[in-house]
């Protein structure tokens, strides 16, 4: 017996498994930075003596660009799928991981800036929490790139076999991928702008 | 009166036949190495296995733990008999336990029995084998996330098993691993507690999301939702609790192993002063923000749990009363309530931290509210007994204990939730007693039922009732010798973690005789498992040959299946559903029982 609603949704949910689960996948998500960012707000608003380090506004904005772009291009790969063109998904998904790619570029740029000028996780609780967030959010993004490069590669097979399958993958790897672009959303201006 | 007709052609053919027929199927298909069978296995069944064996082993090796502990409560300073070599020079020269390890000792028997012992089997023993047989699917919604799940809490398993042998031992500030104790104090165990933790996390957010697929997508046709077994049900709701709770506990984790590794400060104020000089930390954190977020998961932890005992011992009374169960939609509702209060009473732990009166009195309410459900469910059950027949077979024998001993555990619960009380009986003896009386006699006699009741549906034999008996017995009289004293000490104000069990205390004094009695009853205990350990692999291999449905049962795992059930696939055609769960003793019909996949027509 094969396990129904791998591909087509079941009628009463309107979900295929993949999708469910990826749901509630981001669901737990929540609750992880939900608690992250609380506690942010409880020490920043319980600490007299917090002090904020100055950081690179223009490098950031520059990342938020990038993963918004990344975000757009993530869809529009799915939507090539739907309409059958493969070799414009390919694209599609590739530029995604480019775009991820030079999101992790740039931190590592921002993190050695930060190094440099003597601003480690120990300096301050500032620092502690900006850098445990931010790479908490690099790691989620590096998980995307793995799951991105399967699909592009070998995992990329499947649409000679099961197309509609194929095409559900893309769609909650998509998922996951707008999640990890609205963390940063949150990121950007909590940590840079406040 | 509806009389009601009776359907040969449509019960499953359960024959050891078909059985053996569906195996030469599959074996025809795809030949599967013992590896990818036995060890990376798919199949919900086998990994529901591995996880009943690794969680068993377990919870022997924390009761051992356990063991060591009361040997030295009762006797301090004395060495231990027998294993007191093998503890190790550096922990217990000359086989006496020192201040140090027994802290170890502590830290670890808590988290293996909730983490690594009764969650694994609860869940990922029970919920995986009868989920979805229950439910009439042919495996989980996610296999191979499944087998992950299993390996990801294996390595888990590992990382605390190792912690024992790194340089200062094991982690040794509690389970609960408040800082600044944690971070400041604790040596290099407490690193590797924090890594099996994530581990262990990580394995529980992938199996939620994994049981909650597979109940919502893979029920089967007619399987509605008012339908469903309470078992099914309170491993739903489990799972969410796993699903959302687990995560801000994560994040705590991440946070204190920053603490511990990166040497921020989270968790630290500036100025802290340990063995009289100040540690050297930039400072600005709160040891308190550690103990919401830990107690934000650790207090729905309980009703992981809980709930799923509850199950088990719902499955079993509806079986051994002959009846259908007293409430089924009381209890239904009751458990998702549950589930929903149990998010917001976490602080109740936390009432002697200065966190406020308008805090304690909200969450003082909150916890009163929250005993109202699990009071609901336990009347359903106690009140299905109500005019039955029961038979008193083992597991029915496990299940009916477990409403006294998880109603003890309850009612001593109030007083620790009201904080005018708490403040007298927090941290005390009392408190061991109470959450013991929930989790031992409690949710592990619901798992004894569960494990003699499901026993035939995974080896297709019966565990020895005799033996059975005697375990059961035994077992319950010195449980209750072990955990029945504690309230007595508790009230006294002995503190739970002294090692020398209060002896040097002279509030203790008029209850310190009790040391020895609980300590030999713990022995005791421990005598009594061996009948069961002894049974469980004799059954195996020469218990008595049962078919497809030993119990008489209703339920898909039983009527729609042969003992053990089919490989792949779990079900010869896919079953459907024509009515509720329990319908024992309907009128008009020649067996007492009607499976869930008869349909009962009008005649």
């Amino acid at each position: 017996m094969e396990i129904p609603y791998t591909v087509e949704a079941r009628p009463d949910t309107g979900l295929y498994n993949g999708k469910l689960g990826i749901w509630l996948f981001l669901a737990s998500e929540v609750m992880l930075f939900g608690a992250l960012f609380s506690t942010y707000v409880l020490l920043r608003t319980g600490d007299p003596n917090w002090v904020t380090e100055p950081m690179s506004v223009p490098l950031a904005t520059l990342n938020t660009m990038i993963l918004i772009t990344s975000s757009v291009t993530v869809v529009l790969s799915w939507a090539s799928l739907r309409l059958r063109d493969f070799a414009k998904f390919r694209l599609y998904f590739a530029l995604t991981f480019l775009l991820a790619a030079g999101f992790m570029v740039v931190k590592a740029i921002e993190y050695s800036t930060e190094f440099s000028h003597g601003l480690y996780p120990w300096t301050n609780n500032y620092m502690a929490v900006y850098f445990t967030l931010t790479g908490l959010h690099g790691l989620h993004v590096l998980g995307g790139m793995v799951v991105i490069a399967y699909l592009i590669g070998p995992g990329a097979k499947m649409w000679k076999s099961e197309p509609a399958r194929f095409t559900n993958r893309i769609e909650t790897t998509g998922l996951y991928w707008h999640f990890v672009d609205l963390v940063w959303i949150f990121l950007f201006p909590s940590l840079y702008l406040l | 009166m509806s009389p009601i007709e009776q359907h040969p052609d449509e019960a499953p053919d359960l024959t050891e036949e078909a059985h053996e027929q569906g195996h030469a199927a599959d074996e025809h298909h795809h030949e599967e190495s013992f590896i990818r069978k036995w060890i990376f296995s798919v199949d919900h069944k086998v990994i529901g296995i591995q996880y009943g064996i690794t969680g068993l082993l377990f919870l022997l090796f924390g009761f051992t733990l356990m063991v060591i502990m009361r040997w030295q409560l009762a006797h301090p300073g004395a060495p231990v008999p027998f294993i007191g070599g093998l503890l190790g020079q550096a922990n217990a020269p000359g086989g006496i336990v020192l201040p140090e390890f027994y802290n170890q000792l502590g830290a670890m028997h808590g988290t293996i029995m909730v983490f690594l012992g009764v969650v694994p089997l609860a869940v990922g023993a029970f919920g995986n084998y009868v989920v979805p047989l229950q439910i009439g699917a042919p495996d989980m919604a996610f296999p191979r996330l499944n087998m992950m799940s299993y390996w990801v809490y294996f390595i888990g398993g590992v990382v605390m098993l190792t912690s024992f042998f790194v340089p200062g031992g094991a982690a040794n500030s509690g389970w609960t691993s408040y800082p600044p104790l944690s971070t400041v104090v604790a040596t290099q165990g407490q690193t590797w507690w924090l890594i099996g933790m994530v581990c262990l996390i990580t394995s529980s957010l992938l199996g939620s999301v994994n049981f909650i697929t597979t109940i919502f997508q893979l029920r089967a046709k007619g399987m509605t939702w008012m339908r469903l077994p309470v078992f099914v049900w309170t491993q739903l709701v489990t799972a969410f609790l796993l699903l959302l709770a687990f995560p801000p506990l994560e994040a705590a984790g991440i946070f204190q192993l920053m603490d511990r590794v990166a040497g921020t400060s989270f968790f630290s104020p500036a100025g802290l002063v340990v063995d009289g000089r100040i540690i050297e930390i930039a400072g600005g954190g709160t040891a308190l923000l550690w103990q919401h977020l830990f107690w934000f998961l650790a207090h729905p932890e309980v009703y992981v749990l809980v709930l799923p005992a509850m199950g088990i011992v719902a499955e079993v009374i509806a079986n051994n009363t002959r009846k259908p169960l007293w409430g089924y939609r009381s209890i239904v509702f009751s458990a998702v309530f549950i589930g929903f209060m149990s998010f917001v009473v976490w602080a109740h732990h936390m009432f002697l931290t200065g966190m406020g009166t308008v805090m304690n009195a909200f969450f003082q309410t909150t916890t009163m509210i929250i005993s109202i459900p699990s009071v609901i469910i336990l009347t359903a059950l106690l009140m299905s007994l109500w005019g039955a027949s029961i038979r008193f077979n083992t597991p029915m024998l496990f299940a009916l204990a477990f409403l006294p001993m998880f109603g003890i555990g309850g009612l001593t619960g109030l007083p620790l939730g009201l904080s005018p009380a708490d403040i007298h009986l927090h941290d005390t003896y009392y408190v061991i007693g109470h959450f013991h009386y929930v989790v031992a006699p409690g949710t592990i006699f619901a798992l004894f039922a569960g494990i003699y009741y499901w026993f035939p549906k995974v080896t297709g034999r019966r565990l020895n009732e005799t033996l059975g008996k005697i375990h059961f017995f035994f077992s319950l009289i010195f449980i209750n010798g072990v955990f029945g004293p504690m309230f007595l000490q508790g009230l006294a104000g002995v503190s739970r973690r002294l090692w020398d069990g209060g002896t040097t205390y002279s509030h203790a004094q008029g209850v310190l005789h009790w040391n020895a009695f609980m300590s030999y009853s713990a022995f005791l205990l421990f005598a009594a498992q061996l009948p069961f350990i002894f049974n469980f692999f004799w059954s195996i291999f020469k218990g008595v040959r049962v078919g497809a449905n030993p119990w008489q049962a209703t339920t898909l795992e039983w009527v729609a299946t042969t003992s053990p059930p089919l490989g792949h696939g779990n079900f010869a055609t896919v079953p459907v559903v024509y009515h509720g769960p329990y319908e024992y003793s309907v009128p008009g019909r020649g067996d007492d029982f009607l499976p869930q996949n008869v349909a009962a027509q009008e005649g």
